[in-house]
């Protein structure tokens, strides 16, 4: 970079070239700094970060023995998990994790029809990647297959339907997995669109829609999830003819749809009452009509600031589907609460597998759920950066 | 607030189940296909959905063998799993045509409720079980031990009830739910548990040590378990009735599901009418002649069925007690068929 020292020798020596900064004290950088910055900072940071050390060496390795070490892998029956000599301490039992699976799958759809399901989840696999993986082409086609196309097609192919050839399942028979995707499913997609429509006519200047939207959203808030359920379940047969009473699945999904939608309007209603006044009145000064100014100004905006109340309200409803029970649906939780009473299976640890395999499956899905709306607010929010 | 809603759909549930009842049971079933049948939602050696996801147990062979006897094929069944809050309410209001839910027989479930009960597949009463290293023989020997007992149950209040009625000294030790109980009496809080005994015997199967403890032969209460129709549909419930009764009189003459097509040939005028060789008894109950067939064939007699599910076959091994034949010691009796 710098020009060579001049050839005139007359002057004083004069540095021309820029001195290459000097490294900072190795104690400073690298890992040695980073530890010593951030754990061991100050007498609060060492000592909270000792004492969360001893937690985790207090509580990690009976879990891990529990679940690894000690951990049974094979076995038909109970045998295989009780205590005796050969084996005095056993821990997690996931023989019956294995025996059960697909039980925990399919509940007790019919096994020649369980190919099925399998299908459904493929196909729904596919429309999640294709709708969440920004990168991949033609996403609108996406957008198409998964809220038109795949409805339809998953409707014949679990329900069945013997033009084609496929035998009618009834819902009485859905469980396990399936169930739990497909209520958490729907709710998800429908509570949404449905939230924002409710979010928007609360906000509306027309009376009929503002007092219809502020009832439905208050009379649902204000009871909880479990009696409209039952409500659904218990009181509509009563009053409704026998022919014209809805299938029991139908009536959880639609009670857990408006449920998360009147939730869901409130957290939207939340986004559009965070943008200034001047968002809207720009949009009305640019001519833009209702419809447009929405489109185009303010929902955009306003879903940006709320996707972590969105996610947060997906993933508790992702949780809520366990109270399908009440409905007497075997969702996933249910059906490893019906097989660890199964005296094939009694032995003291197999309860405690099938929680722990619970919240390992509910964990990976709620997890999965945040960290994918993570990398969309790290993506969104560059434009606040600039 | 809960209370008024179950009360309000009670009431509802008889108006709507006398009107229901007038379109016949029977025939609803068999233009249906199915018999649509209540279970609870997973009770062991009862009703429990196995690895494939098919309800078996005692209870499950009950909706079985109705539809043998209706259809000819066991697998006709549409199963409605149902808590105990609204197991009731869904009878009445015809979502289920059978109630076969481990239900204790009361006089006021069947006089203000709405619904009629056809008979006991199983008598249940609570029971103690202990540690064989106390040498206990007996119930009255528990003076002054700690019992572990679910809160709020009426377990909780029989309990207390023998305990005064034979003068014996009670220190009870309460839980919330089941599985609390259970662990509790495990770890050694107390000396005995107390449940159901059929309850007790699936509990122990729990224990780190199962071998190690043992059930006492005194029950203390009556439970008497069976399944139940709505009022107002006699022919149905006859159906039901009679049902179980040919489960029971098949144990007794001897008749199972392995020789059942040879005891067709039998000259014992009995076997003939309980396998509708003679008469036409299956007819007046609105069913083909050899519905007496078609059950055993496809279920098996009583004693058969208790013991795959609850009995030596299963991993419970509930002794028969009260349970074996009426000229076996125990209660399980059924009128003639003729």
């Amino acid at each position: 970079m710098g020009k060579s020292v001049s050839s005139n020798n007359n002057q004083p020596f004069v540095q021309h070239d820029v001195i290459a900064p000097s490294r900072p004290p190795s104690n400073l950088v690298g890992p040695v700094g980073w530890v010593r910055e951030h754990l061991f900072g100050g007498v609060f940071n060492t000592s909270a970060t000792i004492l969360i050390v001893l937690f985790l060496a207090w509580v990690l390795p009976p879990f891990l023995d529990f679940v690894l070490f000690d951990a049974v892998w094979t076995g038909v029956d109970r045998e295989a998990c009780i205590f005796n000599e050969a084996h005095p301490i056993v821990g997690a039992c996931w023989a019956f994790i294995k025996d059960r699976f697909s039980f925990f799958n399919y509940g007790t759809y019919p096994i020649p029809e369980r190919w099925r399901v399998d299908l459904f989840f493929v196909l729904l696999a596919i429309s999640i990647i294709w709708l969440l993986k920004l990168s991949l082409p033609r996403r609108d086609l996406g957008a198409i297959y998964s809220f038109i196309i795949l409805p339809v097609i998953s409707y014949f192919l679990l329900i069945g339907s013997p033009a084609l050839g496929l035998p009618i399942v009834t819902t009485n028979l859905w469980g396990g997995l399936l169930v739990t995707v497909v209520v958490s499913a729907v709710g998800i997609v429908v509570s949404l669109p449905l939230g924002i429509l409710l979010a928007l006519g609360r906000r509306s200047t027309m009376p009929a829609a503002q007092v219809f939207c502020i009832a439905f959203i208050e009379f649902v808030r204000g009871v909880p999830l479990i009696t409209v359920l039952f409500m659904a379940s218990v009181m509509l047969p009563l009053f409704v003819p026998r022919e014209f009473e809805p299938d029991k699945l139908l009536r959880a999904l639609v009670g857990v749809a408006l449920f998360a939608s009147a939730y869901m309007a409130e957290v939207v209603r939340a986004g559009l009452q965070a943008l200034p006044k001047g968002q809207y009145e720009g949009a009305m000064a640019l001519g833009l009509s209702y419809g447009q100014m929405m489109r185009l100004i303010i929902l955009p905006q306003a879903l940006k600031v709320t996707i972590p109340n969105i996610v947060s309200n997906y993933i508790g409803l992702f949780k809520d589907t366990t109270l399908v029970v009440i409905v007497g649906l075997f969702d996933f939780l249910r059906t490893i609460e019906t097989a660890r009473i199964d005296p094939i299976w009694a032995a003291p640890t197999v309860s405690p597998t099938g929680y722990v395999y619970a919240a390992i499956f509910y964990f990976i899905f709620c997890f999965a759920m945040s960290s994918y709306a993570r990398t969309i607010e790290q993506r969104l929010s560059k434009a606040d950066k600039r | 607030m809960k209370k008024w809603i179950a009360t309000a759909a009670l009431a509802a549930g008889a108006v709507m189940g006398v009107s229901m009842a007038s379109a016949g049971t029977l025939d609803t079933v068999k233009s249906k296909g199915q018999v649509v049948c209540g279970h609870g939602q997973g009770l062991a050696g009862f009703a429990l959905p196995d690895a494939q996801g098919v309800w078996r147990g005692l209870d499950s062979d009950v909706c079985r063998a109705l539809a043998a006897a209706i259809f000819n094929d066991p697998n006709k069944v549409k199963v409605v799993p149902l808590t105990s809050k609204d197991r009731f309410t869904a009878l009445q209001s015809g979502e289920i045509d059978v109630l076969s839910r481990n239900t204790t027989w009361t006089l006021s479930r069947e006089a203000s409720l709405g619904l009629e009960f056809a008979g006991i597949n199983y008598y249940d009463g609570q029971g103690f079980m202990v540690r064989k290293s106390l040498k206990l023989t007996s119930a009255k020997e528990l003076s002054g031990a700690s019992v572990c007992v679910q809160q709020g149950t009426t377990t909780e209040l029989n309990l207390a009830d023998f305990f005064r009625a034979n003068k014996l000294e009670l220190k009870s030790v309460t839980f919330a739910t089941n599985d609390e109980t259970t662990k509790a009496y495990d770890a050694g809080r107390c000396d005995a548990l107390t449940t159901d005994a059929s309850g007790l015997y699936s509990e122990r199967l729990r224990l780190a040590k199962p071998d190690d403890h043992v059930v006492l032969p005194e029950i203390i209460s009556k439970e008497p378990l069976g399944p139940s129709v709505r009022k107002g549909d006699d022919q149905w419930l006859d159906v039901v009735k009679w049902t179980q009764f040919v489960l029971v009189t098949a144990e007794e003459l001897g008749v199972t599901q392995a020789n059942v097509d040879a005891m067709l040939k039998s000259e014992n005028p009995e076997i003939k009418r309980l396998l509708g060789t003679e008469g036409k008894y299956g007819e007046s109950l609105g069913l083909s002649n050899d519905w007496g067939y078609r059950i055993i064939k496809h279920v098996g007699n009583y004693g058969e069925s208790f013991e795959r599910n609850v009995g030596q076959g299963s991993p419970l091994k509930i002794a028969r007690g009260l349970n074996a034949l009426w000229n076996k010691g125990g209660l399980q009796y059924a009128p003639p068929i003729r």
